[in-house]
């Protein structure tokens, strides 16, 4: 190390302190600290990495490549399916970076932690009321891995091993589910849907479901955007054969939508990352978890959950960790979870963004979604060709679009849209080759109509051109 | 003397009042409006929301304040000494936050289309090529959004491993050190393993008779941190990897460590065939409270292709995602990674160079050093495990003397810390040393503050054994006295939400 190494980030790499805390250790090298280190596997190189860098040169190299990256700003993106573009308001920017939350951790030491603490509480309770459900934690990774968890957890209280799921499902989310479920011995079984209305199949569930059955599993809006609308009748059908009713939400849609509390759902996940959290291509996200207010789901729920309780002496409210004997640190391999950092300050972006919308805010932002979609839809179906949506279905804030029509793929046709500066949905027709050359649109808040104006005239040229 | 703010603060339901809101949503144009008409009407009648929520309806102005308050009830790194041992709390960078917020990447979709993503597929791609070097591993994947989540990934990577072999039947168990972190035996669960865990010897490191009792052909591997939690270096490294990889095992090693050998040696080399990174521990990156970090894994080159899809590649002029990978054990979340915290890293790696990531190490383990140097001259403070040995990224000391001679505990120490206006260390971990307090300083601390730190704890040694009842009943510097946390998790009385609350609060 050359001596006159001085890093802004490490105060103590200066010649003249290294010496007296070497003296206060009773070593004359700091290589001395090394000395229980294999000769044999020590490193006798610099690790090859680049040098050492300024904050400014940082800042422009990052920059520059990130420069390289096209925006939402740069053009009208028609993308969701699982991470969606909503606006985020800025004091939810503003809070998230106070650098009491930002750089805090875990709250082991609840007495000098209120703060997160309270704030991971409003993000539960928020959710709770948002879902209708009475127990939420304080987050998952994201929506596959709550939906992985949830299923897990289902199986450890029914002591059975299959679980049902739509056909219609994010790829993703079925193969994360899958990895969750394999090894624990849980087999994952496809219901089919009403190729019309896209609906779930009763009677292909009603042949499925047996007494072997932990859970079934629906979302709403599903994976292709409409509504599910059989939820009641799927939750009795769950319930008759002693199976848990788990419901994967996107929490956008929870002012206008019914919630899954009231219409029987045990346990709720989703996707938490449009409440107040940036895209940021796909990650962090924001797992939602939620449950019944009941002790057999409580005990086995995975991850952190914060509680409120009082102080030992003048009994004054307070906040702790609740029910950490589930937990890996204590429980070690009988833990409900492995979990241990999650995401909790995209939680509390969650938390932030829910207290300034509102119930009012929350309902005026679905109906927003869904009036700007509708009209997408309609003047998309009039495209000659187009067909939007294909299932005959309301819908929320994602649809299909069919080129069937156009005699283009979606890939043709996405690359034509490019071209003019317009990105299409996600080609989902090789995930559902049934339904032919279909791309999944999402359209949100932050789609104005001129951007739909937009699409629909670039898609009008892309098909009329001949290549 | 230190003291937190206290504020009063109502929980957030019971603030604001009917029609105010703290947020408009942008406006649905009037043409748009004029065609699908009242957007309710476009869901039926029984799928309408008929209660609405009961969230509380603020001002923008009553929000930020709100939340601003319980900000000042919370301690952070900025704030001073945060020395949660294997938890790694160092200074996370300002201009990593700044970068971080850039639309350029806030703003991008993970599904748009890669010639749209160049830029932040290359800072992947070169991200994932510097962890592998500085592991020593052929191949890393930056998709797990948790260390906890890393080994769950590397675990399903050991029982891809011995399917493949056709050997899963057989090789049934994972082995763990009795003080390996509580994660390490939960992912094996979760992965389908029974565990088995070996004890430590009177050095605190692996018992290698034990190990070589506890190795057979069922077992799928074993899990390991080095330095492990003691702080101390597994010098038996070699001859650990020969005992398990010579039974058919593989060698995991949980990186919540790592921090202390950056540059100095790589898991890679030592024979580990999966690794955890903890970004946001080892990389600089903020903890968040409880996150959001992750935890990429790097594996040498006979497990590449287990690796989750998609993987970044590059040929030459394009980056690009790469889902042929026919071995692959699929996917363990929806889309690549925690790619804004992956940015932060990409920036401090950068920022630090080869140079500044083994000084990082250095320092740390210096700062450790000099901590239990200072700390074991102080009365009730016992060094449990190997006291000669130097220390990597901490140490840890029992305090269990000094509860026989007084009646205080590890646990009124660490709250007596926070009256003097610093963070306590882990309690009660690792389980194999009583009244444990482990601490670890990192890089990040000037000697100043460590000076601070010893002398807290001197003091509180003393108060111990002269007017115990300080310590007992600390802290009361802090935003609220000593909590009730049995009461938080008993079924009569646990309140998990508000809703919850108000249903208990009913007569």
């Amino acid at each position: 190390m050359a001596e006159s190494f001085s890093h802004p980030y490490i105060p103590n790499s200066v010649r003249k302190i290294k010496e007296d805390m070497m003296r206060e250790i009773g070593i004359e090298s700091i290589q001395e600290l090394y000395e229980d280190v294999p000769q044999k596997f020590r490193l006798k190189r610099r690790v090859n990495l680049p040098n050492t860098t300024s904050e400014h040169d940082v800042r422009k190299i990052v920059e520059g490549l990130l420069s390289k990256n096209k925006t939402s700003l740069d053009m009208p993106v028609f993308l969701g399916a699982g991470c969606w573009p909503h606006y985020v308001p800025a004091a939810v920017e503003a809070v998230v970076q106070r650098t009491e939350l930002l750089t805090s951790y875990t709250p082991y030491q609840p007495e000098i932690s209120q703060g997160l603490l309270q704030a991971l509480f409003e993000y539960q309770s928020m959710i709770c009321e948002i879902t209708a459900m009475d127990v939420a934690n304080g987050s998952m990774y994201d929506w596959a891995s709550a939906l992985g968890e949830a299923v897990r957890m289902a199986a450890r209280l029914t002591h059975r091993n299959v679980a049902l799921v739509p056909e219609i499902i994010h790829p993703e989310r079925l193969e994360t589910l899958g990895t969750y479920s394999e090894p624990a011995g849980i087999r994952i079984e496809s219901v089919n849907y009403d190729p019309e209305t896209g609906q779930l199949d009763i009677e292909d569930l009603k042949e499925k479901i047996s007494n072997r059955t932990a859970a079934v599993y629906v979302e709403n809006p599903t994976y292709l955007g409409f509504i599910e609308t059989q939820v009641e009748e799927i939750a009795e059908e769950a319930h008759d054969h002693g199976a848990l009713f788990i419901v994967g939400v996107d929490p956008t849609s929870l002012g206008v939508l019914e919630p899954p509390g009231e219409y029987g759902a045990d346990i709720a996940v989703g996707e938490g990352q449009p409440l107040g959290n940036p895209m940021s291509y796909g990650g962090p996200l924001l797992g939602i978890f939620a449950c019944r207010d009941d002790m057999r789901l409580i005990r086995q729920m995975p991850g952190r959950v914060v509680g409120m309780t009082t102080t030992m002496s003048e009994g004054k409210r307070g906040f702790c960790m609740a029910l950490q004997t589930r937990e890996q640190h204590i429980r070690r391999e009988r833990a409900t979870s492995n979990i241990c950092s999650n995401e909790t300050l995209c939680a509390v972006a969650a938390a932030v963004y829910l207290a300034l919308l509102g119930p009012k805010g929350l309902k005026e932002l679905g109906e927003t979604i869904m009036s700007k979609a509708y009209y997408a839809m309609r003047v998309l179906a009039k495209v000659d060709g187009v067909r939007a949506p294909m299932f005959k279905a309301p819908h929320f804030k994602e649809f299909t679009v069919n080129f069937d029509g156009t005699g283009r793929t979606v890939r043709e046709v996405h690359r034509r849209l490019l071209e003019r500066q317009v990105h299409g949905g996600k080609d989902v027709s090789k995930e559902f080759p049934g339904l032919g050359e279909t791309a999944l649109y999402c359209v949100t808040e932050t789609h104005s109509k001129e951007d739909m104006d937009r699409l629909v005239s670039a898609l009008a040229q892309a098909l009329g051109r001949e290549s | 003397m230190y003291r937190q703010a206290r504020w009063d603060e109502p929980v957030v339901f019971e603030l604001g009042c009917e029609g105010r809101r703290g947020h408009v949503i942008p406006d649905v144009e009037e043409e748009i409006r004029r065609m699908t008409g009242d957007a309710i009407d476009l869901l039926p009648e029984k799928l309408r929301r008929k209660k609405p929520p009961r969230l509380p309806e603020l001002s923008e102005v009553e929000v930020v304040r709100h939340y601003t308050r319980l900000s000042q009830m919370n301690y952070s790194v900025d704030l001073g000494l945060y020395p949660l041992g294997s938890c790694t709390m160092k200074y996370n960078p300002k201009i990593n936050e700044i970068l971080a917020r850039s639309p350029s990447i806030a703003m991008i979709h993970p599904y748009q289309d890669e010639e749209t993503v160049q830029g932040i597929l290359e800072i992947m791609y070169k991200l994932s090529r510097w962890l592998a070097e500085i592991t020593g591993t052929y191949e890393v994947s930056l998709q797990p959004a948790a260390g906890a989540h890393g080994e769950f990934l590397g675990t399903l990577i050991m029982r891809a491993h011995h399917k493949l072999n056709n050997k899963l039947e057989d090789r049934t168990e994972l082995i763990v050190p009795d003080a390996a972190h509580g994660t390490n035996p939960a992912s094996g669960t979760m992965a389908g393993f029974k565990v088995v865990v070996v004890p430590s010897d009177e050095n605190g490191c692996v018992d290698l008779e034990a190990l070589k009792d506890a190795v057979s052909d069922r077992t799928a591997g074993l899990m390991l941190t080095n330095p492990n939690t003691l702080g101390i270096f597994e010098r038996e490294i070699e001859e650990i990897a020969e005992i398990v990889h010579e039974a058919g095992g593989l060698l995991y090693y949980d990186g919540a460590n790592l921090n202390a050998i950056l540059g100095k040696v790589r898991p890679g080399d030592m024979g580990f065939d999966i690794v955890h990174i903890n970004i946001h521990k080892t990389f600089g990156t903020p903890h968040g409270g409880g996150g959001p970090g992750a935890g990429p894994i790097g594996v040498s080159e006979e497990l590449e292709r287990f690796l989750p899809v998609p993987r970044i590649g590059f040929d030459g002029e394009k980056y690009y995602l790469d889902y042929n990978k026919p071995h692959s054990i699929g996917k363990i979340r929806c889309f690549y990674g925690n790619v804004g915290v992956l940015l932060k890293a990409f920036a401090y790696i950068l920022s630090l160079g080869a140079e500044g990531l083994e000084e990082v190490a250095e320092v740390s383990v210096l700062n450790a050093n000099y901590l239990l140097q200072k700390l074991k001259k102080i009365r009730g403070f016992d060094i449990p495990y190997a006291e000669n040995r130097p220390r990597k990224h901490e140490c840890v000391f029992s305090v269990n003397r000094m509860y026989r001679e007084t009646g205080v505990r590890a646990l009124d120490v660490s709250k007596r810390i926070l009256d003097y206006g610093m963070h306590a260390p882990i309690t009660y971990f690792p389980l194999i040393v009583k009244e444990a307090l482990m601490i670890e300083p990192t890089e990040s601390y000037e000697k100043e503050e460590l000076d601070r730190f010893v002398e807290i704890m001197r003091r509180i040694s003393e108060e111990a054994y002269s007017s115990p009842d300080k310590v007992l009943n600390a802290p009361q510097n802090t935003a609220i006295t000593r909590l009730d946390e049995a009461k938080a998790s008993h079924p009569k009385t646990m309140t998990l939400s508000w809703r919850m609350h108000l249903k208990r609060a009913k007569p």
